[in-house]
């Protein structure tokens, strides 16, 4: 195949996947979307085979290798729960990594293969290019990986700092950089293996001082990390499809972090920069704890949400871990049964990743015209009866916009205290991640619901 | 002169991050587990350069210390394509509207 002709191939399917991402502005056209960025992987797959025009024994392995994993990843894809999704994304997001990580390493090694030069003599500007790809990719592998182990639950969610961290974080940046720049010059692969390591060990480094509820921003910015890692390897390539997608890819992460960053009123490297909440707690705990709380049972609810004509749902990450969104789609067709309004407020960080919540709404067979963002939502409540509080917390708290001493203050909140009453399921009083204390527990119309989410959403069914 | 073929590329690269910017933008926030899932899927496009790789060892050798990278990648990506379409379409048709309610 010419190579005009595989290039003009690989344009259709870098606008493919644009269009993809393109059918995602509304769930109608979504499905659609998807059904583009499979075409378009398909096109750049088979015009690859095609150009490379080797259907040695060699192409019977590529299939084979591609079989297998394609077989682990459908495998993968059919049987995680949806509660599930952002530690897959993270995983995936490593598998990314890794991948340019091989990719840059296999051009080093035979640079004729890709038309780069010979080794020891690669073009500088591929040098380059490959230097990029292999780091991003790395650092991409290794701060997933623990992204991946800190969702999962097997390394503990809080962050873990020490100190002189930040100094040496900046000293292994400022090292990467030296060293492509040796790289450059001497071409020399001990180098080149040695900028790979560095790159682990700062993705390592760099993830480890983020605490489990800024994880929404963690994963944006990795996805946005392996966009240009793929973009990096694009260059060296010379692959239009790469680059397109590495751009599109790393644009879009980039945007989905600015919007978590938002959605939490806190800078970019204040989040990166991690330990949130470690230092500030012990000035508001103190003056709160005398306060009466009232709380109350499955009864008690039934009965406040029999008597309303609107209620608010306000899900959070803990109705994700109690697995309670289908408990609470069934309570919630009790209400409707009683021609009760029912509608969902999704708050920009609620769960673990953006749209978390969305998900698990949408897999409990929410109808998506029934949930709403917090900015459609939001002055709705000073009219709603009852707002249902479930496994949120932090984006609840009215300080953030009464305390300006507080650290989540100027964070956009969902304005639940204006509701009549307020039901709040939780399982104690401790508080949220942010490690303040939420004045929505000792407000006189706030009923506490101290249970599981899931089993509490079952009693309140029954009683309806 | 001649414009080198790199900016060319560079032109495409710096011409798609703002297509990337608008239409991410368009994305409605619903859906942006699956706008994750999708772009994770996609940038396994990498998969171009694995296969590249892995078919570029000498004739007769099948395995060769570049090509068990290029391998190696293949298997990586390849989840990665299926398992992130197939996710997203999984997640994608769970979304309806409230008229098929029953």
């Amino acid at each position: 195949m010419s190579a005009n002709l595989s290039a003009i191939l690989y344009l259709i399917s870098g606008v493919l996947f644009i269009l993809a991402l393109r059918g995602l502005s509304s769930p109608e056209t979504s499905r659609q979307g998807n059904l583009f960025g499979i075409i378009g992987m398909v096109i750049a797959i088979t015009v690859t085979f095609l150009s490379v025009g080797n259907f040695t024994t060699g192409f019977i392995y590529v299939l084979l290798f591609l079989a297998i994993g394609g077989s682990i990843g459908a495998f993968i894809a059919y049987r995680i729960p949806m509660t599930a999704m952002p530690e897959l994304v993270a995983g995936f997001h490593s598998l990314v990594g890794l991948a340019a990580v091989f990719v840059a390493i296999s051009a080093f090694i035979n640079p004729e293969a890709f038309n780069l030069g010979t080794p020891g003599n690669i073009k500088l500007a591929s040098l380059i290019e490959m230097a990029i790809g292999a780091a991003v990719g790395a650092i991409t592998f290794s701060g997933s990986v623990i992204a991946f182990l800190k969702l999962q639950g097997i390394m503990s969610g809080a962050p873990i700092t020490f100190k002189g961290q930040h100094l040496l974080n900046a000293l292994i940046l400022i090292s990467i950089i030296i060293l492509t720049i040796y790289l450059c010059l001497t071409q020399s692969s001990n180098l080149f293996w040695i900028l790979i390591g560095v790159s682990f060990l700062i993705g390592f480094l760099i993830i480890i001082p983020i605490g489990g509820a800024d994880m929404p921003v963690v994963i944006s910015m990795l996805n946005s990390y392996s966009g240009w890692a793929a973009a990096g390897i694009g260059f060296t390539l010379e692959n239009t499809a790469l680059i397109i997608t590495g751009a599109l890819v790393g644009s879009s992460g980039a945007i989905l972090s600015y919007i978590m960053c938002k959605g939490m009123n806190r800078s970019f490297f204040n989040v990166i920069l991690g330990g949130f909440g470690a230092t500030e707690q012990s000035s508001t705990s103190q003056n709160k704890e005398q306060k009466p709380v009232k709380s109350g049972n499955a009864d008690d609810a039934a009965f406040l949400m029999k008597n309303a004509s609107s209620v608010i749902i306000v899900p959070g990450y803990g109705m994700a871990v109690a697995q309670a969104q289908h408990a609470l789609r069934e309570m919630v067709d009790t209400l409707k049964k009683n021609d009760i309004k029912v509608s969902y407020a999704i708050h920009p960080v609620a769960g673990r990743m953006p749209g978390h919540m969305n998900v698990l709404l949408a897999e409990a067979n929410v109808p998506y015209d029934e949930v709403f963002e917090l900015e459609e939502i939001n002055n709705d409540f000073a009219n709603a009866d009852v707002a249902f509080v479930i496994g949120a917390n932090d984006v609840t708290n009215p300080v953030a916009k009464t305390d300006p001493q507080s650290p989540i203050y100027g964070m956009p909140v969902l304005d639940v205290e204006k509701c009549k009453s307020v039901l709040f399921v939780k399982r104690s009083l401790s508080p949220g991640y942010a490690g303040i204390d939420n004045d929505l527990f000792y407000k006189e119309n706030t009923l506490m619901l101290f249970a599981d989410a899931k089993k509490m959403t079952e009693d309140i069914t029954k009683n309806l | 002169m001649e414009i080198d073929p790199f900016i060319f590329r560079l032109s495409i690269f710096i011409l798609t991050i703002f297509v990337g910017y608008y239409v991410v933008w368009s994305v409605t926030p619903s859906l942006h587990t699956p706008l994750m899932s999708v772009t994770n899927a996609i940038s396994s496009v990498i998969i171009v350069g694995a296969i590249i790789a892995a078919l570029s060892a000498n004739e007769g050798v099948i395995f060769s210390s570049s090509s068990i990278f290029g391998f190696l990648a293949i298997i990586l990506a390849a989840v990665n394509i299926f398992g992130g379409f197939l996710v997203t379409q999984r997640m994608l048709a769970m979304y309806k509207k409230k008229k098929k309610d029953k």
